[in-house]
């Protein structure tokens, strides 16, 4: 049975709270109200959907292109979370988690291929990760917990295109490339054209991510973030690739992953540390939210960026 | 056409024994657990991925259970606190240096720690303090202050 408490119900309880009622009265009213949601939510809590196990990649496409509203399903772990707040209702989930030949990291000579289906948990341990592209892994590590790391995947890291994400930033910092399949063959994008608005990213309905390449570096790097608990997302976080034009990307400074452009072009006009660090904001608007005013965000990133760069250039 | 009632049958192992059902897709694998299975050692705290205390494994890995469907676990072999034990009730070495260091005060969290320290363990038989401590960082405790859960950690890796 699934009970329908709407806005009507909650407007009612503010009205009886507007028009004065006793604290006592409106607190057992909350408390019913919360205990029917409760109710009607505890067990099962996104709204109804088919759901699709694909075979393969061209099953996926098939369901995507013909089916209502349907949605990839990775590991979920950023899907099933916005499901479960109502924020995301697809009436269709194509899952494409058992497509197994779609998790691999490979040595393809100038970059590494990391099929989407990898698990971050693996990008935090490769042994070619931490030797070619180190910034990868060693980012990977701080994304939430070994449980979460265990199931998400890179794919959906990227996909789901976070502005407070960890790894969007470093694929950024790194200039990575992603390979999406759909109806009409394959395509490549650079992540630089790939984060365009908020939650959303360069690929169709009826697309799948199949790959992302990495290139390989030797040159300097840091990555570092600011928050007020260990397991918190990044109030700011910044990512730095160094060599001969340093790629500097931000966490949680637009509504996208973004490279500070400003700062990346005073580097290469021969501009000191800190003057690039001090530019860092100058073109951006940073967002404001209960963690931070967007003024200390701008603050954040200045000192976040020049210590940053102090250690990677 | 309507989505009400719309079922699938699912096979998921737990604990070694298969349990065939129709359920909804959306049913998060801890409520396959708890009240399909009727197995309630597997807690629920938030319901959030953000505590911990749902974590069972997933074809030998710590996942947290209230962020997969139980769809996605069809066809899988799960392994919750109850599972742990050898069939003789003997506990493993982690369980008993919980027990040892006194690493639960109410207990709501222990399972779910227990199921995230075994994964690790696997993956990391002798860790640093420094390592449990990041590894733990998806396992809420409110009450131990956790140094006697890094305790038995430490104590139960080799
Ligand atoms: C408790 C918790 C803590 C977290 N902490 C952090 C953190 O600290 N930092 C951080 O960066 N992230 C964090 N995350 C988010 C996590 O990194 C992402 O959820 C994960 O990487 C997304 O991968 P997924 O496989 O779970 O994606 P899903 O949730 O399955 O999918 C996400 C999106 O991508 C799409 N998608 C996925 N794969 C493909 C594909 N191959 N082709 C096309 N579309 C695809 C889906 O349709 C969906 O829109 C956290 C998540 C949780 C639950
Ligand atoms: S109930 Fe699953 S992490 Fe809290
Ligand atoms: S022992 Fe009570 S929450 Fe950990």
């Amino acid at each position: 049975m699934f009970v329908s408490l709407g806005l009507d119900k909650i407007q009612e309880v503010f009205a009886d709270a507007a028009i004065g009622l006793g604290r006592a009265r409106i607190f057992a009213q909350f408390e019913l109200l919360m205990r029917s949601y409760r109710k009607a939510w505890s067990e099962v809590i996104p709204v109804k959907f088919e759901y699709y196990r694909a075979t393969d990649v061209s099953d996926a496409i098939d369901v995507l292109a013909s089916a209502r509203d349907a949605k990839v399903i990775a590991g979920g772990h950023s899907l099933l979370p916005l499901m479960k707040l109502r924020f995301a209702s697809p009436m269709t989930l194509v899952d494409i988690g058992r497509i197994s030949s779609l998790s691999y990291i490979l040595d393809r000579g100038e970059y590494v291929a990391i099929g989407a289906l990898t698990s971050l948990r693996d990008i935090e341990t490769s042994p070619i990760l931490k030797t070619s592209v180190p910034i990868l892994s060693y980012a990977a590590s701080f994304v939430g917990d070994p449980s979460v790391r265990h199931r998400a995947t890179i794919g959906g890291s990227v996909v789901h295109g976070d502005a407070a994400g960890d790894l969007p930033s470093v694929m950024l910092a790194v200039g990575a490339t992603v390979v999406l399949q759909g109806p009409d063959g394959k395509r490549s994008v650079s992540v630089d054209d790939f984060f365009l608005g908020f939650l959303e990213t360069n690929i169709n309905f009826d697309e799948v991510l199949l790959e992302i390449q990495v290139p390989k570096s030797d040159a300097g790097w840091a990555r570092s973030e600011f928050n007020r608990r260990a397991q918190d997302w990044a109030i700011v976080g910044v990512a730095v690739l160094g060599g001969k034009s340093p790629r500097v990307s931000l966490i949680n400074m637009a509504s996208t992953p973004i490279r500070a452009f400003a700062c990346e072009d005073a580097l290469v006009a021969g501009g000191s540390i800190k003057e690039a660090a001090d530019l860092v904001s100058s073109d951006l608007d940073p967002p404001e939210d209960l963690n931070a005013t967007s003024a200390f965000r701008s603050h954040l990133a200045n000192v976040l960026v020049r210590r940053a760069l102090e250690r990677s250039l | 056409m309507s989505l009400e009632g719309i079922l699938m049958q699912v096979t998921v192992m737990v604990n070694g024994q298969n349990f065939t059902n129709d359920i909804e897709p959306r049913m998060l694998l801890v409520h396959f657990i708890r009240d399909v299975v009727g197995l309630k050692g597997t807690n629920v705290g938030c319901e959030t991925s953000s505590c911990g205390a749902c974590t069972v494994h997933v074809d030998g890995k710590s996942v947290k259970s209230c962020t997969v469907l139980a769809v996605q676990a069809d066809g899988m072999s799960v392994t919750t606190i109850e599972g742990l034990a050898s069939l003789d009730g003997e506990m493993t070495a982690l369980q008993k240096s919980f027990q040892n260091c006194h690493a639960l005060q109410c207990g709501f969290c222990t399972p779910g720690m227990i199921m995230a320290m075994e994964s690790f363990l696997l993956e990391n038989a002798s860790p640093s303090e420094a390592e449990v401590r990041h590894a733990l960082e998806g396992n809420l405790c409110r009450c131990t202050g956790y140094h006697n859960i890094v305790k038995a950690v430490l104590s139960a890796s080799t």
